[in-house]
């Protein structure tokens, strides 16, 4: 059994005969484990409670704060509160897409980065506001974000040639 | 029963049950209430709001088909506000469709579109997505299988494939994902729906209001206002489901599923999409007659008729009339089943005539018989939705019996427990409350240990064994040597599951068992059934309402080719050719003698071919040459034959190695009745004609008899029914104009007869039923040093059979092109067999190769072939051990071994092979 499947199992151990009430918290906790849901975790838990996995996906899906790619190495989420909207975080969230190439809950092919929306952060101060590895970036703008995205491939590239 | 409701409906007063929804009162008074997401088997989900209504004295308007009846309610369906709120409700749908009403299929054969003509909405009041037109989205298409595309920019979210695919099929494939503007239909992970646990019914399809899901069979060659729908009987399996054939320019262009009493409008993929091979250009358009350079040359109906009367009297003459045999077929019509044994017996003069009925229910057919008096399921498909607890056995119905599995999964969803017996983990047993997985041919020791747990903790049914049967002591004393311990160790089942499943079935009120070819295919497979009919007696679940023992018969006409009497034994209506008194009354209708002594069944005449003793057989629709065990030696009986006639629709197997072959009709081209598994006579249409000079096998034996000079004179099939009728008191009151729409259940005696869904319920047809005690035998084949894993074998859920129709069906054979043999994981891993590995399984009868599965979902020791596959045919492995009453083959049986083969240079050459044929019932209602 891989690792993860181990794991998976393990947390299902936590939740016996259960019904589907225990469905959120059990994706919680494999999320947390695995930072993830993977497709065999699903499955996993499918077996467990007797679901079709269609349902768990469409219930993971419901709630924004399931992933089911693993994160990229820079993590970039957008506020899609109403403060962060007025101040035109769509316009921002619009223009990640673009030019990572992905969309909120996917990771870029490469690995590199990956995009998620959340609600309010609390910051609504500082709004628009996004963060990238968890460090806030207030008052954001579309050229901010694009500059973000460049250090951190400049970062990248310049370890690569170090290596 | 409660009082019933009073309300009014648009002026109208009516009444009815507390409980009822108003679009229901609505329907039954005639009032028509616009719906898109309510469907009659599904549950109500409210959700699309069209089904809007005003009630007096409600705040707002009300959903008909969740809101219940009231007494007094006043409802108006039709007031001003009604029609705004139900058109802004089209609006908003309309809003977010992708409108190409212009190109798309269902066009014609849309709610929407038939609702937005209606109430005049076209979705340009609302700010929407306002696809343009032909524009969706990446990933709203999916067309990667063969059977339908998935257009979700046409979902209108009504929900009802996400409730048909886990309400009634249980799979579950497709559920709402997202949220918000957002919500979509999805299969886990947005995966295709290949890669998901959909088994391509089309359920979803045929539920599916919009164009969203539409068939791929047909696009572009006609809408639903450009062909004719010919109501017919599916011609795959025993369910008999009914389907409509869409003709367009004499031409078939598709099929669907439709309202009928044994599917009630669902089908499987097969009945579904299964019918390209009508007009496959395979089909045999003439004669063919092998002439002196070995080969089979095309000829004149005259000349090949001729030449099978010739060759048949002079064989006659030479060796006698019991030199020649005849296989009639599951996949014909009653009435040319009747004709073929008739002609069988009135103009060759032999009992020789038998059917594929000998491979998979003989042994149902001897042994309910024998103590029941009727060889038949005693109950009809739509009652188990209405059971408390099931025990399937022996059947993995969801791929073999799928229409049947459907209806045990809404038994399961309204609380019914579910017990399964089974090798393997089929989609039944991973639903099963409890799973049974015993040793193959270890059914009679877990059965008996059941009875042993019911009489030791006194949950029989006392009073039912008193007053309706007998022998109750014997098999007392019998099962009393079972106790669960040492049926753990025959069967290596758990003793406590024994335990926990004995008390699960005898407690529930209603207890169904249903059984098929895991039981009967065995050399003890009359005492299997028997046993089953001892459990259901002890318990008292006979004669009642979803209870029962319950065949599922395999092909769509297998019931009716008994009834027929194409069997060795019994006349039409399994009256004993033995009995001087009905013998004779046939001798009279059909004026010609008749033979007492009993003929020889399907395995003997391959026997007596492969001797000498045989010297001609006439072979209607069948292809023993994948059907039976051990096919090498049925090809040596058949090459040994003098005259060898095959009258097919395909030059199958057999038929090459014919002397004559006589190309007939299909289904989709004559008239004529099937007998459905619940002995539901039910009408075959016909859609189209015949490609070149095929006929419909009952006119071809109508013109053979005449070359014996009995001129029959039949010009319609209804003329058949109504002789065969006559005779067969069972029959008696069949005729044509009494079958439209929903045919009848035999015993149906005389011409007001309503039919019979549940048999014995007042007496057995023997009078009293037999408890006959039963002992576990190891099957004739154990596995061994040299052969030591157990080789089981059946159908699966793509194929039918031999192939020779499901193989021919494009979108089939795409989807599953090629046989393969499950092995169990930890086998794999000690015999160095990887997924996907070519292998050879060996018996000592003949080796096949074909490609391992690696699956956790079958015991060690045991592998799993289906046997619809020619390249990698399962039945050559087969063993062809006879039960000693039934005389049916141990299909499901034999010892081999396995031995992996190099990866390269073994490509495609997988074949399937189950042991599922067909399922024979008979009744024995003349036995003394
Ligand atoms: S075709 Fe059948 S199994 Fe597949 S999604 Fe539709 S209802 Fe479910
Ligand atoms: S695909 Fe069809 S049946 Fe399924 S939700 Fe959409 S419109 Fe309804
Ligand atoms: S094969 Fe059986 S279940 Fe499938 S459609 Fe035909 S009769 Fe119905
Ligand atoms: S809305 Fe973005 S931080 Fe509150
Ligand atoms: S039919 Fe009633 S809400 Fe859809």
């Amino acid at each position: 059994m891989k690792e993860s499947a181990k794991k998976v199992k393990a947390i299902l151990a936590k939740y016996p005969d259960s019904g589907r009430d225990a469905l959120i918290p059990i994706l919680q906790d494999i999320q947390d484990e695995l930072g993830y849901l993977p497709t065999s975790a699903i499955m996993q838990v499918g077996a467990h409670l007797a679901l079709p996995s269609s349902k768990i996906y469409g219930v993971a899906t419901f709630y924004n704060q399931f992933r089911f790619q693993p994160k990229g190495r820079n993590h970039i989420t957008i506020c899609r509160g109403t403060a962060c909207h007025v101040k035109g975080s769509g316009k921002l969230l619009e223009n990640a897409v673009a030019t990572l190439k992905i969309k909120p809950g996917q990771t870029s092919r490469d690995k590199l980065f990956s995009l998620e929306t959340v609600a309010c952060m609390g910051a609504c101060g500082l709004a628009p506001v996004i963060t990238v590895n968890d460090e806030f970036n207030a008052k954001a703008s579309p050229a901010k974000l694009n500059r973000l995205a460049r250090c951190c491939k400049d970062e990248i590239t310049q370890e690569r040639e170090n290596s | 029963m409660a009082d019933a409701i009073k309300l009014n409906i648009d002026g109208t007063d009516v009444e009815t049950q507390p409980g009822t929804t108003i679009i229901d009162v609505a329907t039954e008074a005639g009032i028509e209430i616009p719906k898109l997401c309510q469907h009659r088997l599904l549950s109500a989900n409210g959700t699309c709001r069209m089904c809007l209504v005003e009630v007096e004295g409600a705040r707002t308007l009300l959903t008909a088909c969740t809101t219940p009846v009231q007494p007094g309610m006043k409802v108006s369906t039709r007031s001003e506000q009604v029609l705004r709120a139900r058109r802004s409700v089209l609006e908003f749908l309309l809003a977010e469709h992708s409108l190409d009403c212009l190109v798309c299929e269902r066009s014609g054969d849309c709610r929407l579109q038939d609702y937005a003509y209606e109430y005049g909405a076209d979705g340009r009041q609302i700010a929407g997505k306002h696809y343009e037109r032909g524009v969706e989205e990446p990933g709203e298409v999916e067309a990667d299988n063969p059977f339908f595309v998935r257009d979700m920019s046409k979902c209108i979210l009504c929900g009802r494939c996400v409730r048909m695919c886990a309400e009634v099929m249980g799979y579950g494939a497709v559920d709402f994902a997202s949220r918000g503007a957002e919500t979509k239909v999805a299969t886990s992970f947005e995966m295709p729906l290949t890669e998901s646990s959909c088994v391509f019914c089309g359920n979803c399809v045929t539920a599916c209001p919009t164009g969203a899901l539409q068939p791929k069979q047909g696009a572009r060659q006609g809408r639903a206002y450009e062909y004719e729908k010919v109501r017919t009987i599916c011609p795959y399996c025993g369910v008999g489901c009914s389907i409509n054939l869409h003709v367009r320019d004499g031409r078939i262009i598709g099929s669907s599923a439709v309202e009928g009493p044994a599917n009630r409008g669902l089908v499987c993929v097969k009945g579904h999409f299964g019918h390209g091979w009508i007009q496959d250009e395979d089909r045999l358009t003439r004669p063919l007659v092998r002439k002196d350079d070995g080969e089979l040359h095309p000829t004149s109906w005259d000349e090949a008729l001729d030449l099978v009367a010739e060759r048949l009297r002079t064989i006659k003459s030479k060796h006698g009339s019991d030199a020649i045999g005849g296989l009639a077929s599951a996949k014909c019509t009653n009435e040319e089943n009747y004709l073929f044994q008739r002609f069988m017996r009135s103009c060759v003069a032999t009992n020789n005539v038998d059917h594929c009925a000998r491979l998979c229910h003989a042994s149902t057919v001897a042994g309910l018989a024998t103590v029941f008096g009727s060889g038949a399921m005693t109950n009809s498909n739509w009652e188990f939705e209405s059971s408390d607890v099931l025990f399937i056995t022996g059947s993995n119905t969801t791929e073999t019996h799928p229409v049947i599995g459907a209806v045990v999964e809404r038994g399961r969803r309204a609380g019914a427990k579910l017990i399964v017996a089974d090798p393997r983990v089929t989609d039944m047993a991973y639903r099963a409350d409890l799973h049974l997985q015993h040793h193959p041919g270890s059914d009679i020791a877990l059965l008996n240990a059941m009875a042993h747990v019911i009489l030791a903790e006194g949950l029989e049914d006392k009073e039912f064994i008193e007053n309706r049967t007998e022998g109750f002591a014997e098999v007392k004393e019998k099962v009393a040597e079972y106790s669960p311990e040492r049926a753990a160790e025959l069967t290596g089942v758990p003793a406590a599951d024994i335990i926990e499943a004995a008390r699960m079935f005898a407690r529930e009120r209603r207890g169904a068992v249903l059984y098929s070819m895991g039981i009967t295919q065995h050399s003890k497979g009359v005492d299997n059934v028997k046993a089953i009919a001892n459990l259901a007696m002890l318990t008292g679940n006979i004669g009642r309402f979803a209870t029962g023992v319950n065949p599922l018969r395999g092909q769509n006409n297998v019931q009716g080719a008994c009834d027929m009497g194409c069997i060795p034994s019994h006349l039409p209506g399994y009256q004993l050719v033995s009995k001087k008194e009905l013998r004779s009354k046939f001798e009279r209708a059909w004026g010609s003698p008749l033979r007492a002594d009993p003929g020889l069944t399907m395995i003997e005449m391959i026997n007596e071919a492969a001797d000498g003793g045989l010297r001609a057989l006439y072979i209607m629709g069948e292809n023993p040459m994948l059907a039976d065990p051990d096919i090498t030696h049925v090809k040596e009986g058949l090459e040994n034959l003098d005259f060898l006639v095959v009258q097919d629709v395909f030059l199958t197997e057999t038929a090459q190695l014919a002397d004559v072959v006589l190309p007939a009709a299909s289904f989709a081209e004559k008239s004529g009745t099937f007998t459905n598994t619940e002995r539901r006579v039910q009408l075959v249409r016909p859609a189209v004609s015949s490609p070149g000079e095929a006929k419909a096998d009952w006119r071809i034996l109508c013109d053979l008899a005449a070359r014996f000079g009995q001129s029959w004179g039949y010009e319609e099939s209804a003329e058949i029914m109504s002789d065969l009728s006559a005779l067969t008191p069972s029959y008696g009151g069949i005729s044509y104009d009494r079958l439209d729409p929903v045919g009848l259940q035999w015993p149906c005696p005389d011409a007001d007869h309503p039919g019979t869904p549940i048999l014995h319920t007042e007496t057995f047809a023997r009078g009293k039923g037999l408890f006959s005690p039963v002992d576990h035998r190891p099957p004739a084949e154990v596995p061994n040093g040299e052969f030591p894993i157990v080789l089981t074998t059946g159908r699966m859920l793509y194929h039918f059979h031999t192939g020779s129709m499901t193989r021919r069906a494009p979108s089939l054979h795409a989807h599953v092109p090629t046989g393969y043999v499950e092995v169990n994981e930890q086998d794999a891993g000690h015999l160095g067999i990887e997924h996907g590995q070519p292998v050879k399984v060996i018996s000592r009868r003949g080796g096949v190769v074909t490609q391992a599965v690696v699956t956790p979902n079958i015991k060690q020791g045991v592998v799993f072939m289906p046997f619809h596959f020619a390249e990698a045919a399962a039945n050559v492995l087969t063993n062809t051990a006879l039960d000693p009453v039934a005389k049916i083959p141990e299909l499901k049986v034999c010892a081999v071994r396995l031995e992996p083969q190099p990866w390269e240079g073994a490509r495609g050459c997988c074949c399937e092979t189950s042991g599922e044929s067909d399922a024979f019932e008979a009744t024995n209602e003349g036995s003394d």
